[in-house]
């Protein structure tokens, strides 16, 4: 597939911003005190706003959007599109509530429960479209689900080490984020070895129901391109692929999980600081990654120009 | 409901790969025809230029078979295959991809349509393509702006693609229907579906190639 810029932007902030108001709510719900906590749930709202702005730009029709809500009964898509105004608007609700002090206890759950609800729409967009082999399976809600939570609690770190490094909190959530990477890491690493081995449905025999075992395309049937040639292939070369796996291993696990290493050893709040923006950088490779790396059958039309 | 869908009328192409020729005039016509309607033109851009792109509802592709020098050169018209379970249909999130109860055509309602891509990518046959200055998703509507068209004479009330192919390669008609053209060739010429893995059941069917061994004077014994 080829990874478009908006969707990828989407999903990492949305994940990230999901991921830290929901640590922060699971603080609250066990009593612990978050410093600066109205700052850190403002942050986490604007960056679902800048996230939802960032989804309107795939769409060729913004103005229809609302539109979208229509088919919840059917598409997984629509099922975001409504659940996501819904988790703005307790995100919304609690930080304006924080900020003029008023009880918040009651929005806990409901937001925990809400943003659980949806990571599970978001992956399933992916997850429910069954020939797209590399998605169709529970490793996708896993690591939409285990990369926002990881990402969230190193927003939340880095966010704390700028704002009130020198809260406790800060090196308490230390192990927390730590431990979410590595899993993030190793769910990551069990779709890549499943998707480096999984074994194509269809063939280009089945997609044209000629028999015979050798089969080759002559001619796409046009000189130029067309959707189908740009809308499903990544367009960049192995070597390019093998950088942004670089980037994905080294910035979205292996140098955050380093830097948090250092800032809890040192009390260094540098190292904090970083860690998230390094592991955006990473996550958007991540993101990148997993829809150049989805293969979709149709391109089994499209592989020779004539 | 599969059950209850079966007992009505479900439109489609039968395509004969015996005597498709690769003219391409299945696909010239479709795009005259469709870019001409009042659903909106099929844009070209850059149709002048060194890479020129547009928007078409249908393709002629060619492909080869066997091992030189037993090859066998197939021409293999692609278009929407108007599928029973259409994958396309229920993950539009706004309703604007449907499948007409009365005769099975999936189309696009293009003024409800967002753009999103995402019945594209849920179609496993690369049957839509989003046209670039509408911004819509596009795809063939088997010309259903011609099959009710009462002002058209009757033998015109069929897909451009039909009319216009000269080997009479594109059979159009209804599946459902037990004495149609189209069922009659499927049964008695093994008619089959494109990636019947992903169990779309899609309403066009193919008729396979059926090799004829050369006969050398066969014009002087008869």
């Amino acid at each position: 597939m080829h990874p478009a810029f908006s969707v990828i932007s989407f999903t990492t902030l949305l994940g990230a911003a999901q991921g830290l108001l929901v640590s922060l709510a699971a603080l609250q719900l066990f009593g612990i005190s978050i410093p600066a906590l109205p700052i850190l749930l403002g942050i986490g709202t604007a960056l679902l706003i800048v996230s939802l702005g960032a989804s309107f730009l795939h769409l060729g029709h913004p103005e229809r959007a609302w539109r979208a809500a229509a088919m919840w009964r059917t598409s997984w898509l629509s099922r975001e599109v409504i659940v996501l105004p819904v988790f703005i608007s307790l995100a919304s609700a609690w930080t304006v509530l924080e900020s003029t002090g008023q009880e918040t206890r009651w929005i806990l759950m409901p937001l925990v429960l809400v943003s659980l609800v949806l990571w599970l729409c978001t992956a399933m967009i992916y997850a429910c479209l069954r020939f797209i082999q590399e998605w169709a399976h529970p490793f996708t809600l896993i690591n939409y689900l285990a990369l926002g939570v990881a990402s969230g609690l190193v927003l939340l770190i880095s966010l704390l080490a700028l704002i009130a490094n020198d809260s406790p909190l800060t090196a308490q959530l230390h192990p927390w984020a730590i431990g979410a990477t590595l899993i993030a890491l190793i769910f990551r690493h069990m779709s890549s070895v499943r998707n480096r081995n999984i074994k194509p449905k269809s063939s280009l025999q089945t997609a044209t129901g000629i028999r015979q075992p050798q089969l080759t395309q002559r001619s796409m049937g046009m000189s130029a391109g067309a959707f189908n040639t740009r809308e499903f292939f990544h367009g960049k070369t192995a070597l390019f692929l093998r950088y942004v796996k670089s980037i994905m291993w080294g910035l979205c696990f292996a140098m955050p999980l380093v830097l948090l290493l250092l800032s809890f050893a040192t009390n260094n709040s540098i190292f904090s600081v970083l860690a998230f923006p390094i592991q955006y950088i990473g996550l958007l490779a991540e993101r990148w990654l997993f829809f150049a790396q989805a293969r979709h059958p149709q391109n089994l039309y499209y592989q020779t120009v004539s | 409901m599969n059950q209850h869908s079966e007992s009505r009328k479900q439109l489609a192409l039968v395509i004969d790969l015996n005597v498709c020729v690769g003219c391409h005039a299945c696909v010239t016509s479709c795009k005259q025809w469709n870019t001409s309607g009042a659903a909106g033109p099929l844009s070209d851009q850059n149709p002048y230029g060194a890479d020129p792109t547009g928007t078409f509802f249908n393709r002629v592709q060619t492909y080869e078979a066997g091992a030189f020098p037993d090859t066998q050169t197939i021409h293999f018209p692609k278009s929407c295959l108007h599928c029973e379970d259409p994958p396309c249909v229920p993950v539009c999130p706004t309703g604007a991809s449907y499948k007409r109860e009365e005769d099975g055509i999936v189309l696009v309602d293009y003024d409800k349509c967002i753009g999103c891509k995402y019945c594209a990518w849920a179609c496993p046959y690369g049957a839509r393509e989003l046209d670039e200055s509408r911004q819509v998703m596009t795809k063939c509507t088997l010309c259903v702006d011609r099959l009710y068209d009462q002002s058209l004479p009757e033998k015109d009330r069929q897909p451009a693609c039909v009319m216009a192919c000269p080997t009479q390669a594109r059979i159009f008609g209804d599946i459902h229907d037990s004495h149609s053209e189209a069922s009659k060739a499927i049964r008695e010429r093994g008619g089959y579906a494109l990636m019947p893995e992903h169990e779309t059941r899609p309403a066009n069917h193919y008729l396979p190639r059926q090799v004829t061994p050369p006969r050398y004077n066969a014009g002087q014994e008869d």
